[in-house]
């Protein structure tokens, strides 16, 4: 791999060049993408920057297409990526569920917009059922990364890579129009690349080896009931092992906002204006959405009166919500379900409301 | 005495004629009587060995009936997603120049879901070998309609024969892929008979040859019997090859290093 420039401890950097950087930094070797709003400076980044590294770039004829430059570079052992954004992502779920169902590590990143169709080009986090639930048709899970800050998406991206050769699995990264295109300085990650596990399974050529095959095609009988356990296993190992969550103010905590991304940002803002207003506000913010940090948001279920759900869509992470607290807590939601970001005003307005049915009783 | 054992021809060494190739495996192969998949895995298997590039080739079968190939060939081979070959194999050959990659098509894989995929591939002048495998049907899932199923060729989705007016004329791949500047190689040939047969074997040759050299993108269409869905016999699906195929889609060189010399 070429080597690296020397880091700047401190650079100020776009959200989507921020992602692009730290795929560089992770050793991505092969990115294919195709033009779409409001990912492109991601795709115009490494157009410039894979080629200076002497990597491989492509502007794909379509997200179908680059999908499946994805899983062949993946298939070939390479560290691989693609980004787009809603529309786009649904184009590529054809070839996610061929990257889950052949077992290939790769990294998609989703920088999301509005929909459902073509939508519009503001930040939503309208697609986080596709995203945690599968995406594309069988029975599979993406490990689903969520940003909340720039420097998230850079150091996301960097790990993103490294859970996917963990678990042989496609990652998502899944941010937001607003996260995306907001500039905010960052730490550039300087260490070398996370490990390449060794790939035993790998087409690279039958040389002194019996040859290889990738492929999610199981047509003997009992044989894909046997692969879908083997993939069953794998996403039993991540959802012990990955849930991983941020909690801020949750102790003496009787209102909590339950957010992840761009409203998880917000949030953080609103529970200190609602403490300075003597509301005993916190935060839960889960960082994996899938796996989702159900255990960790049970056990604070039980130390609130309430917890209030803020998304960027109409209820999506909610229902993840209710079936984590099992009815042990009320569970409200506000949403934002046109392309809207929530302002901190909003967000208090909605908390306090909330906090006020509670005092009525 | 001259027993025939003790005959001049005999006592002579012996030769190898013919065996099997190496490159290929030893087991019964899927495909129907008469289909030409099984030809074509012949003649590829024996070009592996030829060329001596089993060991770094790594193929590509998309959806369609040779999706099981790599039961056959005994080089490395990816799947793909229906119409996905080429990019797939472009993944793979970008990840590893130094690697042979092929595809190994059908006609509805390449030249419908496929097609922005295959024509993309081929102006990008990706240095992959596309082995096109035209028999005008969906073979594998029951002889549909192909964007190369004749004109009043009888199909269970066209069962009043292929109208062109309503279902478009069958689109000849090699002549549309011949208008770009990129591809090296483009070749027809049809498997109607034995010497179809090494006429396929000689076009993938020089397509293969041509990627060891690094030239670009080869591109071999191969006008294939499906005996079963011809609804004839393999005697009269090779006549059918050559008699109604042929005359639709003309054998030829329609490009040769680069160039452009059959319109």
């Amino acid at each position: 791999m070429a080597q690296q420039k020397p880091i700047s401890p401190r650079v100020l950097m776009m959200g989507n060049e921020a992602v692009g950087e730290g795929a560089i930094r992770a050793g991505c070797q092969c990115y294919f993408g195709y033009p779409i709003t409001p990912q492109n400076e991601l795709t115009a980044y490494m157009a410039k920057h894979m080629l200076e590294h002497g990597r491989v770039f492509i502007q794909s004829e379509s997200e179908l297409a680059a999908i499946s430059m994805v899983f062949g570079a993946a298939a070939a052992g390479a560290r691989a990526m693609t980004s787009s954004s809603s529309p786009g992502i649904s184009l590529k779920q054809e070839g996610i569920s061929y990257l889950a169902g052949a077992r290939l590590p790769a990294v998609i990143v989703n920088v999301q917009r509005g929909g459902p169709g073509l939508g519009g080009i503001d930040p939503s986090q309208c697609d986080y059922f596709q995203a945690v639930k599968g995406g594309g048709h069988g029975d599979y899970h993406c490990i689903v990364l969520a940003p909340a800050s720039v420097q998230d998406m850079h150091d996301m991206t960097v790990e993103a890579f490294r859970l996917a050769d963990r678990y042989r699995t496609p990652v998502m990264v899944l941010a937001d129009g607003r996260l995306g295109q907001m500039m905010e300085p960052i730490t550039l990650y300087a260490a070398p690349p996370p490990p390449v596990p060794a790939k035993p399974w790998a087409l690279t050529g039958a040389t002194k080896r019996e040859a290889r095959n990738i492929r999610s095609l199981f047509m003997a009988e009992g044989g894909l009931e046997k692969h879908n356990i083997i993939l069953q296993e794998v996403y039993q190992q991540i959802k012990r092992t990955e849930p991983r969550s941020e909690e801020i103010l949750t102790e003496n905590c009787d209102y909590a906002i339950a957010a992840w991304g761009t409203c998880a940002r917000i949030a953080k803002e609103v529970i200190q204006k609602a403490r300075a207003q003597g509301l005993r506000a916190g935060l839960f913010r889960p960082i994996t959405l899938w796996p989702f940090p159900s255990e960790s948001l049970l056990a604070l279920a039980g130390k609130v009166k309430a917890l209030l759900v803020v998304e960027m869509n109409a209820g999506q992470m909610l229902e993840d919500v209710q079936l984590a607290v099992k009815d042990r807590v009320p569970v409200h939601f506000s949403g934002y379900p046109g392309g809207r970001v929530p302002t901190t005003s909003n967000m208090l307005s909605a908390l306090t409301l909330m906090a006020q049915q509670f005092r009525g009783l | 005495m001259n027993t025939k054992k003790n005959h001049p021809a005999r006592r002579s060494k012996k030769q190898m004629l013919y065996q099997r190739p190496k490159s290929l495996t030893n087991v019964p192969m899927h495909y129907c009587a008469g289909c030409g998949h099984s030809l074509i895995h012949k003649v590829l298997a024996e070009l592996m060995d030829e060329l001596g590039i089993r060991e770094r080739t790594i193929g590509v079968a998309p959806v369609g009936c040779a999706v099981l190939a790599y039961f056959y060939l005994k080089c490395d081979i990816s799947e793909a997603a229906h119409g996905r070959a080429a990019a797939v194999a472009t993944g793979i050959k970008r990840a590893l120049p130094d690697r042979i990659v092929f595809s190994y098509q059908g006609d509805g894989d390449l030249a419908a879901i496929g097609m922005a995929e295959t024509v993309h591939a081929a102006n990008r002048g990706e240095n992959i070998t596309v082995i096109f495998v035209n028999n005008t049907v969906y073979g594998m899932t029951g002889g549909q309609m192909a964007p190369t199923t004749l004109v009043g060729q009888i199909t269970p989705t066209c069962p009043k024969g292929r109208d062109p007016l309503t279902m478009g004329p069958p689109i000849r791949v090699c002549e549309l892929l011949n208008t770009l500047d990129r591809p090296y190689y483009i070749e027809r040939v049809a498997l109607d008979g034995p010497q179809g047969v090494l006429a396929a074997k000689r076009a993938l040759r020089t397509a293969l040859t041509a990627q060891i050299d690094n030239k670009g993108y080869t591109f071999v269409e191969v006008l294939s019997p499906c005996p079963t869905y011809f609804r004839l016999s393999p005697i009269e699906s090779l006549r059918f090859v050559k008699e109604s195929m042929v005359p639709v889609f003309p054998v030829g060189v329609f490009r040769k290093e680069g160039v452009a010399i059959h319109a």
